[in-house]
């Protein structure tokens, strides 16, 4: 390992460690309504907003009315961008004077963006104005990742005892209190790194060599600033932060994937000062970045091995650089690609088709779980999910009916969040099952052999966890997966979180139990290690098979020098 | 009960069997939804093996489709074995139902015979030395000594006298006695008792539900990787994917384990309580017991044995504690009460004397007016002991020491007696309550378990302090009123934890009913056993200690069994995924996964169901006796039973299956 690999994985770490505690006390703050630094020039912006909508501050709602405000709103955003898509051509901002986009594709891209999963099925600029990219995309890029934060600071005000709060009230904190200032502080950044942001056209260059090429611009910087704090990870370009405009230097590739996790860590520091357990804040802390650094060992050791068939012609390289950046190293590029597996963003700098099987599986691995950190909050709520199983699994074993943070888990709370646990693996496998069964499905591979059984299972599983990243080798944009990846992103999104509410509010109305020595803890080593290993078995007893079948196979065939 | 535990076994293996393959009826088998899969999965199975192409092929789905059976069998066996030791235990109890005629008194003084099965409430009905009596009911006319044994299986009669509840099947042995039937023929306590062993009012518990529905979810869930498996195998060819090996994949996913023990482990832990002579009235009874924070007992008869003992003499200034010791002898001879008897016990042990001694003289009794008694001899003497200030106003110059040693009892939690002889005063006896043996140890437990023990007693504080202290309690009311109980629950209860406690007055019965697991004695009134959600047979209050005990081991049971249930699947898929896809070219190298280096791919899979077949009978043992328990606070508890179940569940079956695989091999099958 390089120091300049070594260096950079510390720096990405260091600032997490750093921030989680200010960042994590500073969201709890917000979200209970105590004073913070930005009150003062805030508040009044608020105010008007709040006054606007006829809303105050410390309205409350139920968990079934939160989730149909965050369902409608959803609804709303989702058919107004699907409205501007279709008009695109006769709105303003499209110097490339680029079409009304189709119902299936408009269908798609909105459902993507809505639900925070940026899965492209289109060049954004081959086919987005420069008004669609800002003023529908961008836009949707800031109150999603709210959406979803909203949703967890509902959750853990009814697990710490206090009202569950009103959801527009959430929405419009998290972007006021959170990503619109750190966006204008990235956004500084990236632009000083040399990043665009311009609504100028796309630039005509004559090349050295004496040809013409196309560079595509526009508003980038501020949109790379929110595509990552919000774990959003749709592209401005089709290659994403692979491109030298979208991320140009080792520093801004180093800023990028420090803002896809400032937020999602600091929920976990911010449950813990919420409920008043910060150790237990601490232990699922503990529990995610195991799991990110597993998931960035699997990443970067097999590729700094080599390929093995590659090595075995004594052609000697280093390591496997097929689709990666050299601008970056294996060292920048595996930071990169584990956060953004892990954070749910879904932007690449690199191509996941070109990686080794075996460490596909980090990738499947940050999708799969979903809550290493997670997406900002919905991670959170994932990993609540997992710790509620996990309580009630083990808690038997001390002769109690299991408790959580003093609330007995019994058979609704079980079932919830099973329902919760069940809903993920459903979608992706059955919407695989569903895509190999069917001629239209399997037509879009492009690799055979197990290869091609992971390109489909990516694409599901991507989707399922609104990740949005695609293993690319798959023709996203054939009919049948612009419909059934537009219906698994909705589904992922939205049961899980409403399930969730459901989960939080039956807890809420149960009494407090008081701890005895007789209480099994969750703030303890011994619990976080049951918890990654009850995490561990369960998901690998549900997703063992197909990844046999995929990355596991072509790993064993590559061994035996057959390749894809 | 040991006796009716060997015949039960004898007897009922016939019926165990039977019920065994009754079991098999899907539209009973449909309340155990992980169970139904595996029937399901069976039925494919059969199907298969007469429709299915190739001998070859029909001879694995036959043997596949025999263990499957097999499995659903050690299943059904599981639950016919704890619901035949229940019933073992009813039939105990019929017996003592067997007499069907009563005398019930008429008007007019006459009686006539009534068949027992049908008196209602309020019928008086007339009850002579020898008979069984008819109903539950309360005496309102004479007393009488009455056998028990029938539900108790304590074989000491108990007398029975006015406003006494007897309990319908016991037996009158001497007198006579006019009972007043209380509950309607059918509903009497043996009824329900009756009910409940047999298992015939088993309810689920809550905790049990929420298990079920947990078990429900991950069934569905490997439903869902199977069935979705299969076209997703089939993208490597129309032969990848085996319709029987799915099943076979299937049922080993399932938590078949604890899906086949979970209902044996609830009737059998109603069942441990039934051994200890408590009877349950709902198994949420018992679960709930697993649950307490709080237990409050009774002082007297629960933490100290009901009576105070003489432990010691102090006699005044010029007196030696021979001359004391042998007053107090004298004043006791007459004194038959416990206290009383300790006295003679104490003096006769410090005086070294053989036997009782004989003294001709008059015998003065207790009364509430003298507070003395005492024995007035042939010699003349006049010998007393009472309470201090009783005595003292008929002594002559009541010595300081008399009054200091009194209050030196006193101030220790003791009651003080003093002595007198001819109006000398000798000195004061110290009189104690002894808490019974064993019980520091076991609040030692319970403290480290997390359970807070609060004793209650009339007694003022003082006293109250030094038993506290002396049995290692965490809290005391004195002077506790039958309202005071009840305050105390409320309050910890509004503090969200659950209470048990113990009572057999009518007074006690309100504060068993607010108390979330209340154990009633037997021995005590109608009220309070109706009042109560459990009842102990043998009267024995500490016995609350013991259902903690038996609930909390029907958790871990379950969660033990559970994981160790889960856990097992790991070992399954490296078993089974080698082996299903070793036929197909693209997937050969699969065979890496083959860790356990078994032989053929149909040896392993079979290896792999037999194991989830066997693991259910060799479970059956831990599922009737409960997962060995012993009191720690939770964290270690935790850590042990994660290693016994969790890890070594993950370990065990690598190493079973590969001894299963060999076996196997021996016989050429795999």
């Amino acid at each position: 390992m390089s120091i300049q690999t070594a260096v950079t994985w510390l720096v990405v770490i260091a600032v997490f460690a750093l921030t989680v505690k200010p960042l994590g006390t500073y969201i709890a703050k917000v979200f209970t309504f105590q004073p913070t630094v930005l009150d003062k020039p805030l508040r009044p912006v608020e105010n008007a907003i709040f006054h606007w909508m006829g809303l105050s501050r410390d309205s409350t709602m139920t968990a079934k009315q939160y989730g149909l405000a965050l369902v409608l709103t959803n609804l709303a955003w989702m058919l107004g961008a699907y409205a501007l898509l279709r008009v695109q051509g006769a709105l303003p901002f499209n110097p490339a004077h680029l079409k009304d986009i189709s119902p299936r594709l408009a269908f798609n891209t909105a459902a993507s963006f809505t639900t925070n999963t940026n899965w492209q099925a289109y060049s954004g600029e081959l086919t987005m104005s420069y008004f669609s990219q800002f003023a529908v995309l961008s836009y949707l890029q800031f109150v999603t990742p709210a959406t979803g934060a909203a949703a967890a600071m509902a959750f853990l005000r009814m697990l710490s005892g206090r009202k569950m709060g009103n959801f527009f009230v959430d929405l419009t904190l998290v972007v006021t209190r959170l990503l619109l200032p750190l966006a204008i502080i990235v956004a500084l950044v990236l632009v000083g790194q040399g990043v665009p942001q311009s609504l100028g056209p796309y630039l005509h260059i004559h090349t050295i060599t004496g040809q013409t090429q196309v560079v595509p611009r526009g508003p980038m910087a501020t949109w790379e600033a929110i595509e990552h704090l919000g774990q959003n990870g749709g592209g401005v370009t089709n290659v994403n932060s692979a491109n030298p405009l979208e991320n140009p230097t080792a520093f801004s590739n180093l800023v990028e994937t420090i803002a896809m996790g400032l937020l999602p860590v600091a929920f976990f520091y911010a449950f813990g000062v919420m409920t008043g357990k910060r150790k237990l804040g601490w232990t699922l802390i503990g529990v995610a970045a195991v799991f990110y650094l597993i998931m960035l060992a699997l990443l970067y050791f097999p590729e700094a091995a080599g390929n093995p068939v590659i090595n075995a012609l004594g052609l000697h390289t280093h390591a496997n650089m097929v689709g990666k950046e050299v601008r970056f190293g294996l060292g920048g590029t595996s930071i990169f690609e584990t956060s953004t597996m892990s954070f749910t963003t879904g932007s690449v700098v690199s191509a996941h088709d070109s990686y080794l099987p075996l460490s596909s599986l980090s990738f499947f691995l940050g999708m799969f779980l979903n809550m290493v950190f997670g997406g900002s909050g919905t991670g959170l709520l994932n990993m609540l999910m997992f710790v509620i199983i996990t309580i009630f699994l083990m808690g038997l074993m001390v002769g109690r009916t299991p408790e959580f943070l003093g609330k007995k888990i019994e058979a609704k709370e079980v079932s919830l969040a099973s329902i919760a646990f069940l809903i993920h693996p459903l979608l992706i496998l059955a919407g695989t099952a569903v895509a190999v069964a069917d001629p239209a499905g399997v037509s879009g591979i492009l690799n055979p052999g197990p290869h091609g059984l992971s390109e489909i299972l990516y694409a599901f599983t991507s989707a399922a966890a609104n990740n949005g990243s695609a293993f690319a080798g798959l023709k996203a944009a054939l009919p049948f997966y612009e419909v059934a990846i537009g219906v698994v992103m909705v589904l992922g999104r939205y049961a899980s979180i409403l399930v969730m509410l459901l989960v939080g509010e039956s807890l809420a109305k149960k009494r407090t139990v008081p701890e005895t020595s007789g209480t099994m803890h969750t703030d303890t080593v011994l619990f976080g290690g049951i918890l990654f290993g009850a995490v561990v078995v369960l998901n690998a007893l549900t997703f063992f098979p197909v990844m046999a079948l995929g990355p596991i196979a072509e790993q064993y065939l590559m061994m035996a020098h057959h390749l894809f | 009960m040991a006796t009716q535990e060997v015949s039960g076994q004898r007897s009922y293996t016939a019926s165990v069997i039977k019920a065994t393959f009754r079991k098999l009826d899907p539209r009973e088998m449909i309340h155990n939804p992980v169970m139904f899969v595996v029937e399901i999965g069976t039925a494919v199975v059969i199907w298969l093996t007469f429709t299915d192409k190739g001998a070859a092929n029909r001879s694995y789905d036959l043997i596949v489709a025999i263990i499957l059976l097999l499995t659903i069998l050690f299943a059904n066996f599981a639950e016919s074995f704890a619901e035949a030791r229940g019933r073992a235990q009813a039939d105990f109890l019929r017996r003592a139902k067997s007499s069907t005629r009563a005398k019930v008194l008429l008007p007019d003084g006459n009686t006539s015979w009534v068949d027992a099965a049908q008196l209602g409430k309020g019928a008086k009905v007339l009850v002579e030395a020898g008979d069984v009596i008819p109903g539950d009911g309360v005496v309102v006319e004479g007393v009488g000594s009455v056998d028990e044994s029938a539900i108790t299986g304590e074989s000491a009669p108990v007398v029975k006298a006015a406003d006494d509840g007897v309990t319908g099947g016991t037996v009158l042995l001497s007198d006579r006695l006019v009972i007043e039937i209380t509950v309607n023929a059918g509903e009497t306590f043996l009824d329900r008792m009756i009910a409940l062993v047999e298992g015939a009012e088993r309810q689920k518990t809550p905790n049990e539900i929420a298990l079920s529905a947990l078990l429900g979810v991950l069934t569905l869930i490997f439903v869902l990787v199977v069935v979705t498996l299969v076209p997703i195998a089939r993208y490597f060819g129309p032969h990848a994917a085996n319709i029987t090996t799915m099943v076979a994949l299937l049922v080993c996913l399932i938590p078949t384990t604890i899906g086949a023990l979970l209902s044996a482990i609830g009737i059998a832990g109603m069942n441990r309580v039934s051994l200890v002579n408590v009877v349950a009235k709902s198994g949420r009874a018992v679960e709930a017991a697993g649950d307490i924070d709080t237990i409050i007992l009774d002082k007297t008869g629960t933490i100290t044995i009901g009576n105070r003992m003489a432990t010691e003499f102090l006699p005044v200034p010029g007196v030696t504690l021979e001359e004391l010791a042998e007053a107090s002898l004298i004043s006791s001879l007459a004194d038959t009460t416990p206290e009383g008897r300790s006295v003679v016990e104490l003096a006769e042990s410090l005086l070294k004397l053989p036997q009782t001694p004989h003294y001709d003289g008059e015998a003065v009794p207790f009364s509430a007016h003298t507070r003395m008694s005492g024995i007035d001899l042939a010699d003349g003497r006049q010998v007393r002991k009472g309470a201090v200030s009783a005595i003292r106003d008929i002594v002559q110059n009541a010595p300081d020491a008399l009054e200091q040693n009194a209050e030196i009892v006193a101030k220790d939690g003791g009651t003080p007696l003093a002595v007198e002889v001819d109006g000398r005063a000798l000195g004061i006896i110290r009189l104690k309550d002894i808490v019974k043996s064993g019980l520091k140890e076991r609040f030692n437990d319970f403290r480290a378990m997390g359970i807070r023990t609060v004793m209650a007693t009339g007694d003022n504080k003082i006293t109250a302090a030094v038993i506290a202290q002396e049995a290692g309690v965490d809290d005391f009311i004195a002077e506790a009123k039958p309202e005071d109980k009840i305050e105390l629950i409320k309050k910890e209860q509004n503090e969200g934890k659950l209470v048990a406690m113990t009572g057999d007055g009518t007074n006690d019965a309100p504060a068993l009913a607010q108390a979330d697991v209340g154990l009633a004695m037997n021995s005590g009134t109608m009220a309070a056993k109706e009042a109560g959600n459990m009842i102990d047979l043998d009267s024995n209050p500490t016995k609350l200690l013991d259902v903690v005990m038996v609930g909390k081991q029907l958790l871990i049971t379950r969660g033990a069994l559970t994981t160790f249930s889960i856990s097992n699947d790991i070992a399954k898929y490296f078993a089974i995924i080698p082996a299903m896809f070793a036929a197909v070219p693209e997937l050969s190298g699969l065979k890496a996964l083959n860790i356990m280096g078994l032989k053929t791919p149909h040896g392993a899979i079979l290896s792999a169901l037999i194991f989830n077949a066997l693991i259910i009978p060799a479970l059956i043992p831990f599922a009737i006796r409960g997962v060995k328990y012993r009191a720690e606070n939770a964290d270690a508890m935790l850590a042990r039973n994660i290693f016994n179940w969790g890890v070594l569940g993950v370990i065990i079956p690598f190493i079973a299956i590969w001894g299963i695989d060999h076996i196997l091999g021996i016989f050429g099958m795999a």
